[in-house]
C-alpha cells in the first residue's frame, strides 16, 4: 500500500506511515486549526493497514506539543490500533516535560493497546 | 495624542509584554505565538514555564478564532495580551459573545474552577472520550486544558455591551 509522508510545519506534525519500511510515526508540533481535516488521511491509511498489517506494529509518537483539538484525533488514531494484532504505542517525551509524560499516561489509560513511555534527554 | 502615552502607561502598569487587537485567524495565532516564543527565549525563561505559557496561549487564541468564525463581522474582533509579573505570566483575552451564551459559559468555567487537579483530569478524559467534535471544530477541551496547564483558576468577567457581552478571560501561570 502507498506510504504517507507529510513534512512538518510550524503548526502541523511530520507524519510517516510506511508499511514496507514498517515505520509509523508522528513527530513535531500539532496545533492545526482543523485537526479533523489534517488527520483524516492518517485514519484512512490505518483502516486500510488494519486489513493486512505487518507482524508487528510499533506506532511512534514523538510529539513536542499538541493542542486539544488534536488530542481527540490522536485518541481516534491510537484507538484504531486496538484492532491490530501485536500493535504497540511508543510514546516519547522530553525528560523534563511532565505535561507530555502525563498526556502519554492518559492515552495509555484510555486505550487498550500495549503502551511504552520513553523518556528522551534534552 | 495623549492616548499614546495613556496606552503606554496602562501597559507598563499592567506589565503587558504583548498586546494584539484586531482580527483573529490561524495565521495571526502563529505569528503571536512565534513572537511570544522569541520574547520568552530572549528573556531566558525556563523551558517548562515557556511551554505552559505557549500551551495556554494556543488554546486561548484558537478559542477566539473558532468563535470569531461564527460571529458577525463587527463583533469578530478581539484583544489578546500577555503580561509578565514578578510571580506569574498572565494570558488575557477579551472578545464579544452572544448574551445568550453568558449563562452556559459561566457554568462551564465555574465547573472547571470547582475542580482540583484530579477532578480536571477526570473531566478531561470524560470529554475526550465523549466522541464527536463540536461543530465549532473544538473538542470542548480548551478551557479544561488551560486550567490544567496553568494550575490556577480561570478568572473571568462579562461586561454588558447591549446586544453583545464582552468576555474577559485571564489565566495565570506561576513562574516558580
Amino acid at each position: 500500500m502507498a506510504a504517507i509522508n507529510i513534512d512538518g510545519t510550524e503548526d502541523t506534525p511530520k507524519v510517516v506511515l510506511d508499511k514496507d519500511a514498517n515505520l509509523l510515526e508522528i513527530s513535531g508540533r500539532s496545533l492545526p486549526e482543523d485537526a479533523a481535516e489534517f488527520y483524516q488521511p492518517v485514519l484512512d491509511w490505518l483502516d486500510e493497514y488494519a486489513q493486512s498489517p505487518n507482524g508487528e506494529t510499533d506506532f511512534q509518537m514523538k510529539l513536542e506539543y499538541f493542542n486539544t483539538a488534536s488530542s481527540k484525533l490522536l485518541l481516534d488514531i491510537l484507538t484504531k490500533l486496538e484492532d491490530i494484532d501485536n500493535a504497540k504505542v511508543s510514546w516519547y517525551f522530553n525528560e523534563d516535560d511532565e505535561d507530555m509524560e502525563e498526556a502519554g499516561e492518559e492515552f495509555e489509560e484510555l486505550i487498550d493497546v500495549d503502551f511504552e513511555l520513553i523518556s528522551i534527554e534534552d | 495624542m495623549n492616548f499614546v502615552y495613556d496606552l503606554y502607561s496602562t501597559m507598563q502598569n499592567e506589565k503587558i509584554i504583548l498586546a494584539y487587537e484586531g482580527e483573529f485567524t490561524q495565521e495571526i495565532t502563529k505569528s503571536v505565538l512565534a513572537m511570544t516564543e522569541r520574547n520568552l527565549d530572549s528573556m531566558g525563561e525556563e523551558s517548562s514555564i515557556k511551554k505552559k505559557v505557549f500551551k495556554v496561549m494556543v488554546e486561548c487564541l484558537q478559542n477566539i478564532v473558532k468563535h470569531a468564525d461564527e460571529t458577525e463581522r463587527d463583533y469578530s474582533e478581539a484583544v489578546f495580551m500577555v503580561g509578565k509579573q514578578d510571580e506569574n505570566y498572565t494570558i488575557i483575552s477579551g472578545n464579544f459573545i452572544e448574551q445568550s451564551d453568558v449563562v452556559s459559559l459561566t457554568q462551564k468555567l465555574e465547573q472547571i474552577n470547582g475542580l482540583d487537579a484530579d477532578g480536571l483530569k477526570t473531566l478531561y478524559k470524560e470529554v475526550i472520550r465523549g466522541g464527536a467534535l463540536s461543530d465549532k471544530g473544538g473538542a470542548g477541551l480548551g478551557f479544561i486544558d488551560m486550567a490544567r496547564k496553568s494550575g490556577n483558576n480561570l478568572e473571568y468577567e462579562f461586561i454588558d455591551k447591549g446586544e453583545y457581552s464582552f468576555f474577559c478571560l485571564k489565566t495565570r501561570i506561576n513562574r516558580s
